[in-house]
C-alpha cells in the first residue's frame, strides 16, 4: 500500500531519518516504535507528505507521492495525532464532516456516514454539538478518529494516538481501536514509545533508532531472535514493570 | 503629482459614498493661521467674498507658514492672510529679495502668487509702556528711553535671544539700561500692572495692548522689520474669478493697529467668536449686513463628530484592507514577513506630526493626507496581531487540517482566521482607539473634527472649548471599544470562547 524508497530527512545538520526502504503490506497493522528522536512521527509525516522529503520516493497505492498529487491523495489517509488536533472552533459534528462538506457531500451521505462512525466508534449524538474544549481525552480521540475514517480513506496514520490517555482510558480505548482495526480491515500504520501497546496492535513491529530500521518483524521474532543487543534492550526495558510485579508475588 | 493624484483618486473613490453628502461646486478656500489675528482676518476676508457671487469657505487654523504656503501653492486654498515680514524671511528667504514692495511682489508673481497692498496695519515687534507712565515721563519713540536709564525693561526670552531683539536693538539706539529681566509674557503684563517692570516687549496688535491701556513707542529709527499685514492669492483668481479681487480690494487700508488689536482682544479677553467680532466690523466699516451662522454647542459636537467619524472609517477602513493580508502573508512567508513587520513598525515611530506635514505635498491639506496618515498608523497594529494571532496556532492543528487534504486557502478561511480572529479583532480595535486619538491632530492640517474645537480652545486659552473637543473624542473612543467587544460575541467562535478546565 505505502512502499518508501531510499527516503531521507535532515533538520539542519541534525539526520532525523536516514535513507531507508519500507513497504506497509495493504490491510496490516504495522508499528512504528523506537526511543524518543528516533524518527518514527517523521517517518510518519513524510508519508502524508506533513514534511517534504530530502532524497527518495514514496509511493501510495504505487502511484508516487508528489505535491500536486498529495492533497487528493490525503482523502485516500486517515491522520490522528496525540492530542487529536480537533480544530477547537468547530463543533464535533463540524469536526468530522469538514471536508466531506468541502467535497459536497450530500446531507443523506454525511448523515448515514455520521451514523455509522457514531455506531463504531462509540461516540454517542448527544455529543455531536458540543465543543472539543467540553469532551473528555478519550472523547477526543475518539472525535478525531471519526474525522480520520469520514471520507473512508484506504490508511489510516495515528501517531501516538493514545499518547495522551490516563491508563484506564487508554485501556478501554485500545480494546475499541482494535476491534475497529480488525471490523475496517484497514491499512495501519501506528507510531508508538509503548512496546506493550507495540505487541497488541502490531501485525508487524518496526524498531527505530537514530534515524534507521533497527529490525522489522512479528513481535516473536523481536523477543527470539534481537537482531541486536539494542533490541534486547529495548524490550527488556519496557518489560522490568511487569518483571517487577511478578517479583512481588 | 503622480503619486498624489493617484492616492487621493484612491481615497475619493473610498470615500466618494460620504463625500456625495456635501453641497456640489467649486468654492473659494480661504485658509488662515492658527492664531487669533489670522483667524479673524480669514473671517473677515471669507464674509467679503460671499457679498459677491462667489461662494467662500474659510478653513481656519490650518496650522504655520510652511502648510498655508504649499496649500496655496498647490491650491488647496485659494487666498490667505500673511505678514510681509514673514514673506521676506521665511517662505522667500532663499531668494533674498531686494527691499520694498515692489521687489517683494514680483517674486511673488513669479511663483503664480497675487500680493495685495497693505491692510493698514503693521504687525512688528513693538516697546509698550503703560500710558499713564510714559505720559508722565513723556515717553513716545524708543529713542526718548535714553533718558532714562533706570527704567526696569521685562523681555520674552524669544526677544532677549533674537539678534533682532534685545541684542540690536539696544545697539542701534544705544540704549545705556542695565537691569533687563526675562521673563514669560503673561507675568510681565502684570509686573508692568504693579510697577515692577516699566518696558515690555510686545506685538504691536497684541490684544492686551488695549486691555492693560499700553502705549506702544514709536520705532523712529525703523530698526523692526516691517510685518505689513497683506492678502495673498493665486493669480488665476484674475481670470477665473473677475470681480473678486477687486472686491477685496476695498478692505485695504481699512484695519489700522488699533483696529486690529481690539479685535484681537473681542476674541481673545472677550471670547466672543471670531465670525461674529468680523460680521460686525464689516458692518461698522462697510455699512453692510454681513451675516454669519452661528452653531450652538450642540450642533457643533455633531458637525465635529460626522467629521472625525469620516476621518476614522475610512482610514481604519483601508487599513484593515491592507494590514489583513499583509499579516497573512507575514505569518505564513517568514522572510518577506519580518521585512513587513519592520516597515509597519517603523511607521509607527514617525512622529504624527511630521507624518501630517510630510503628506501636504503628496496630498494637499484637509481630509485625504489626515486620513493617508492614520491609515498608516492603524496598519502595525492589525498586521503585527493577525501575524501573532495565526503564527500561535499550535502546530498540530495546523497540521491537521493540511492532513484533512484541504487546499490552504480553505484551511486559512475555515480553520487558521477563526482560530486567530481573537487576536485580529483586538488588532483592529486597537487601531480603531489609536486612530480615534490620533484623528484630533488632523485639524492642524484642515480635516476638521474633534481637534478644531480643541485647537481653538488652546488658541483662546479657553478650557470650555477643549473640552468640547476632548471629551468626546474620549467617549467615541470608549463607545468604539465596547463595541468591539460586544462584536466578539459573534465574531469569534463560540468554541475558543469556552473556559472549561480539561
Amino acid at each position: 500500500m505505502f512502499s518508501l524508497n531510499g527516503v531521507s530527512k535532515r533538520f539542519g545538520s541534525f539526520a532525523a531519518l536516514q535513507p531507508l526502504d519500507l513497504d506497509f503490506r495493504q490491510e496490516q497493522t504495522s508499528v512504528l516504535i523506537g526511543p524518543s528522536g528516533c524518527g518514527k512521527s517523521t517517518l510518519l509525516k513524510l508519508m502524508i507528505r506533513l514534511l517534504e522529503p530530502d532524497s527518495g520516493e514514496i509511493r501510495f497505492d504505487r502511484e508516487a507521492v508528489t505535491p500536486g498529487n498529495i492533497q487528493a491523495l490525503r482523502h485516500q489517509m486517515g491522520y490522528v495525532i496525540q492530542e487529536g488536533g480537533l480544530f477547537p472552533h468547530l463543533t464535533v459534528e463540524q469536526n468530522i464532516t469538514l471536508v466531506a462538506r468541502y467535497l459536497n457531500w450530500s446531507e443523506s451521505r454525511i448523515r448515514q456516514r455520521l451514523g455509522e462512525l457514531s455506531e463504531l466508534t462509540r461516540i454517542p449524538e448527544s455529543l455531536w454539538h458540543r465543543f472539543p474544549l467540553q469532551l473528555s481525552g478519550g472523547q477526543r480521540q475518539r472525535v478525531s478518529l471519526m474525522r480520520a475514517l469520514m471520507l473512508d480513506p484506504k490508511v489510516l496514520l495515528l501517531d501516538e494516538p493514545l499518547g495522551a490517555l490516563d491508563p484506564m482510558i487508554r485501556a478501554n480505548l485500545q480494546q475499541d481501536l482494535k476491534e475497529i482495526f480488525n471490523r475496517l480491515r484497514k491499512t495501519v500504520v501506528l507510531v508508538t514509545h509503548d512496546m506493550g501497546e507495540a505487541a497488541f496492535f502490531g501485525d508487524e513491529i518496526i524498531l527505530m533508532r537514530q534515524g534507521r530500521i533497527v529490525q522489522q518483524g512479528t513481535i516473536t521474532t523481536l523477543v527470539n531472535q534481537p537482531a541486536d543487543p539494542f533490541v534486547k534492550d529495548f524490550i527488556q526495558a519496557q518489560r522490568q514493570v511487569t518483571v517487577i510485579a511478578e517479583n512481588d508475588q | 503629482m503622480i503619486a498624489r493624484s493617484l492616492i487621493g483618486f484612491c481615497i475619493m473613490m473610498l470615500a466618494a459614498p460620504l463625500l456625495a453628502i456635501k453641497p456640489a461646486g467649486e468654492p473659494i478656500v480661504v485658509g488662515s493661521k492658527k492664531f487669533t489675528e489670522s483667524v479673524i482676518l480669514g473671517e473677515i476676508i471669507t464674509q467679503t467674498v460671499n457679498q459677491t457671487s462667489f461662494e467662500a469657505i474659510h478653513r481656519r487654523e490650518l496650522g504655520g507658514t510652511r502648510v498655508l504656503w504649499n496649500a496655496l501653492q498647490g491650491g488647496d486654498i485659494q487666498i490667505y492672510p500673511e505678514y510681509t515680514g514673514t514673506i521676506r524671511e521665511e517662505i522667500l528667504s532663499d531668494l533674498s529679495v531686494a527691499p520694498g514692495m515692489a521687489a517683494l511682489r514680483d517674486s511673488l508673481r513669479n511663483q503664480g502668487i497675487g500680493m495685495l497692498a497693505p491692510l493698514g496695519f503693521n504687525n512688528t515687534y513693538a516697546l509698550g509702556m503703560l500710558s499713564q507712565t510714559a505720559d508722565t515721563l513723556n515717553i513716545n519713540r524708543i529713542s526718548d528711553l535714553k533718558r532714562f536709564p533706570d527704567l526696569v525693561l521685562g523681555f520674552t526670552n524669544e526677544f532677549m535671544d533674537r539678534s533682532d531683539g534685545w541684542p540690536g536693538l539696544k545697539r542701534a539706539y544705544q540704549l545705556p539700561h542695565s537691569n533687563v529681566r526675562g521673563l514669560d509674557h503673561d507675568l510681565a503684563y502684570r509686573g508692568l500692572a504693579n510697577g515692577n517692570i516699566h518696558v515690555i516687549d510686545v506685538y504691536s496688535t497684541d490684544a492686551e495692548i488695549d486691555y492693560y491701556q499700553l502705549k506702544t513707542l514709536v520705532d523712529d529709527l525703523m530698526y523692526f522689520p516691517e510685518y505689513q499685514a497683506v492678502i495673498l492669492y493665486r493669480l488665476n483668481l484674475d481670470t477665473e474669478a473677475p470681480g473678486l479681487i477687486s472686491k477685496l480690494k476695498s478692505l485695504l487700508g481699512t484695519i489700522d493697529a488699533a483696529t486690529m488689536s481690539q479685535l484681537n482682544g473681542r476674541v481673545k479677553l472677550e471670547r466672543q467668536p471670531e465670525g461674529v467680532v468680523a460680521s460686525e466690523w464689516i458692518n461698522d466699516t462697510f455699512g453692510i449686513t454681513s451675516q454669519v451662522v452661528i452653531k450652538n454647542r450642540w450642533q457643533r459636537i455633531w458637525e465635529r463628530t460626522v467629521e472625525h467619524l469620516f476621518l476614522v472609517a475610512i482610514a481604519l477602513g483601508a487599513a484593515i484592507l491592507l494590514a489583513l493580508p499583509l499579516g497573512i502573508w507575514s505569518a505564513y512567508h517568514p522572510k518577506t514577513g519580518q521585512g513587513i513587520l519592520a516597515v509597519v513598525g517603523i511607521i509607527q515611530t514617525i512622529p504624527s506630526l511630521a507624518l501630517l506635514v510630510f503628506m501636504i505635498p503628496l496630498l494637499g491639506i484637509g481630509g485625504p493626507p489626515a486620513i493617508f496618515a492614520l491609515f498608516l498608523y492603524g496598519l502595525l497594529p492589525i498586521v503585527r496581531n493577525t501575524y501573532t494571532g495565526l503564527k500561535s496556532i499550535e502546530p498540530g492543528i495546523q497540521e491537521s487540517a493540511l492532513a484533512l487534504g484541504l487546499p490552504w486557502v480553505a484551511v486559512l478561511w475555515k480553520i487558521d482566521l477563526p482560530l486567530a480572529s481573537r487576536a485580529i479583532l483586538a488588532g483592529i480595535k486597537t487601531s480603531a482607539v489609536i486612530c480615534i486619538g490620533t484623528a484630533t491632530l488632523g485639524a492642524l492640517i484642515g480635516a476638521g473634527g474633534y481637534g478644531q474645537p480643541i485647537l481653538t480652545g488652546i488658541r483662546l486659552d479657553n478650557m470650555g472649548l477643549i473640552l468640547e473637543g476632548a471629551v468626546p473624542a474620549a467617549v467615541m473612543a470608549l463607545v468604539v471599544q465596547g463595541l468591539f467587544e460586544l462584536s466578539e460575541r459573534w465574531l469569534v467562535p463560540k468554541g475558543i470562547r469556552l473556559k472549561i478546565s480539561d
